[in-house]
């Protein structure tokens, strides 16, 4: 990383036709959750284009393992074991190195460990729900966890999440913050849930399923999903001096 | 034909939940032994260099209700005006101040409390200065898509009436709503995410 170039490009305008957009009615808490007016557009300025690093010295031996980062000495958490591994990209399809990546999940009951949560399936005691990894060189990423459960939330009177994993990243710039969430490849709530239904391109979603990766498993283990996730590239400044106005 | 572009697409948002704080603050809502300390939960040391300020925010619904369940970050220079970032090529900034914060709100209040220093001023990209500001996002249970704003400072009256930014506004009486109002020490930011006093967000 220290012999490239500092990066000091703006970044890429959002497309917020593909994003979700704020006011979602179909998820209610949207309703009054959502600026009605319209956002000031801003070129970056430094603000934006800048952002703090995260070393690799401050990950803990167990962060990137959420079978074992809560668990009591010996045991480990219950559910079908996974590996989720995959690469932090931006939009130039070059890796992101140094990102942080943090991951929070229900049990493979679908519960969590909070104490706003209140569905009645058991807490896993050796299992706490969130971990965290830096992304290596060329942007890969991958840590240890079971697969989430399905849980209802009260939104419509049935609806339910399909499994997923909340991700949020932090990639060079301000301006990049990400919280996303992964999904797996097969589920059949997917197509069913209303937060999932905010983002209005298929296409958008279907970037949001991870996909079973058998060559990454583990055998006699743990089955594999990868999962990478893009965030904005940035523009070049090469002639930023010389083309004024372009 | 045409070559392709080969852009890949800015992945999908997803709101961050009412349990954001398991991933992002696990100490604050009791998982504790994962890790050692909430990231950006301590932004200032003895050494930093500046004027120790608090910021109290709070982020409000349309009904006027304060969030309980939303978690800010901010990021803002040090009191030179220098980010502490590898992008930052005009010198190196404050080594005692990585200029980075993150809280979650008080689950009873909806308060955010961030103990800090108030930035210096950053230059805009025709070097102009900009009027010192922190960068706010703010992601909840019910945002799609994590919402980007500036709180300013009251006191920085003639900095602020030449920030290129506030300049750029042109309903002037939103102006107020990104400038937070000093008390001592302590600079009170209400975040309205609708109705009159819906605060002005940025598309950056
Ligand atoms: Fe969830």
């Amino acid at each position: 990383m220290s012999n490239e170039r500092p990066e000091t490009g703006a970044f890429f305008q959002r497309d917020r036709q593909w994003q979700p957009p704020a006011y979602t009615p179909g998820y209610k808490t949207s309703v009054v959750r959502s600026p009605q007016k319209a956002l000031i557009s801003l070129d970056n300025t430094l603000s934006e284009i800048t952002g703090p690093v995260f070393g690799h010295s401050m990950l803990g031996a167990l962060d990137a393992d959420l079978i074992h980062n809560f668990a009591k000495a010996g045991e480990s958490a219950i559910g079908p074991r996974i590996i989720v591994h995959g690469r932090v990209l931006d939009e130039r399809g070059k890796g992101v190195a140094g990102a942080l990546v943090e991951v929070w999940q229900a049990n493979a009951g679908g519960r969590y460990r909070h104490k706003k949560e209140s569905y009645l399936a058991p807490l896993d005691p050796n299992f706490g729900g969130c971990g965290r990894v830096i992304t290596d060189a060329d942007g890969s990423y991958c840590f240890r966890t079971i697969q989430p459960g399905p849980y209802p939330w009260p939104n419509g009177v049935n609806d339910w999440r399909p499994a997923h994993i909340h991700f949020s990243v932090f990639g060079h710039g301000f301006a990049q913050r990400l919280i996303t969430q992964m999904y797996f490849e097969g589920d059949p709530l997917i197509w069913r849930c209303p937060i999932v239904a905010t983002i209005p391109d298929r296409a958008a979603v279907e970037g949001l399923v991870a996909a079973l990766d058998m060559q990454a498993t583990i055998p006699m283990d743990a089955r594999a999903y990868k999962f990478d996730i893009v965030l904005r590239g940035r523009r070049s400044t090469l002639f930023e001096n010389r083309l004024e106005g372009n | 034909m045409v070559q392709p572009l080969n852009r890949l697409k800015e992945s999908a948002s997803q709101t961050a939940g009412p349990y954001v704080h398991i991933g992002l603050t696990p100490n604050f809502c009791g998982i504790e032994g994962v890790y050692a300390d909430d990231l950006g939960a301590a932004m200032v040391n003895d050494k930093t260099r500046g004027e120790r300020i608090t910021v109290r925010a709070r982020v409000i619904d349309g009904t006027g209700t304060p969030l309980k369940d939303a978690l800010i970050e901010i990021w803002q220079a040090d009191a030179a005006g220098l980010y502490n970032s590898p992008s930052e090529l005009r010198g190196a900034a404050d080594p005692n101040f990585a200029g980075w914060g993150r809280l979650a709100s008080d689950m009873e209040t909806g308060l955010f409390e961030f103990s800090t220093i108030k930035p210096g001023r950053v230059p805009f990209k025709d070097g102009r200065l900009m009027a010192p500001h922190i960068t706010f996002w703010i992601v909840a249970r019910g945002i799609n898509l994590g919402l980007h704003t500036r709180m300013y400072f009251s006191d920085e009256q003639d900095a602020n009436a030449e920030d290129p930014l506030l300049q750029r506004v042109e309903h002037k009486n939103r102006v107020p709503t990104l400038i937070a109002p000093r008390d001592g020490d302590v600079y009170t930011f209400d975040i309205h995410l609708q109705g009159e006093k819906e605060t002005i967000f940025l598309d950056i």
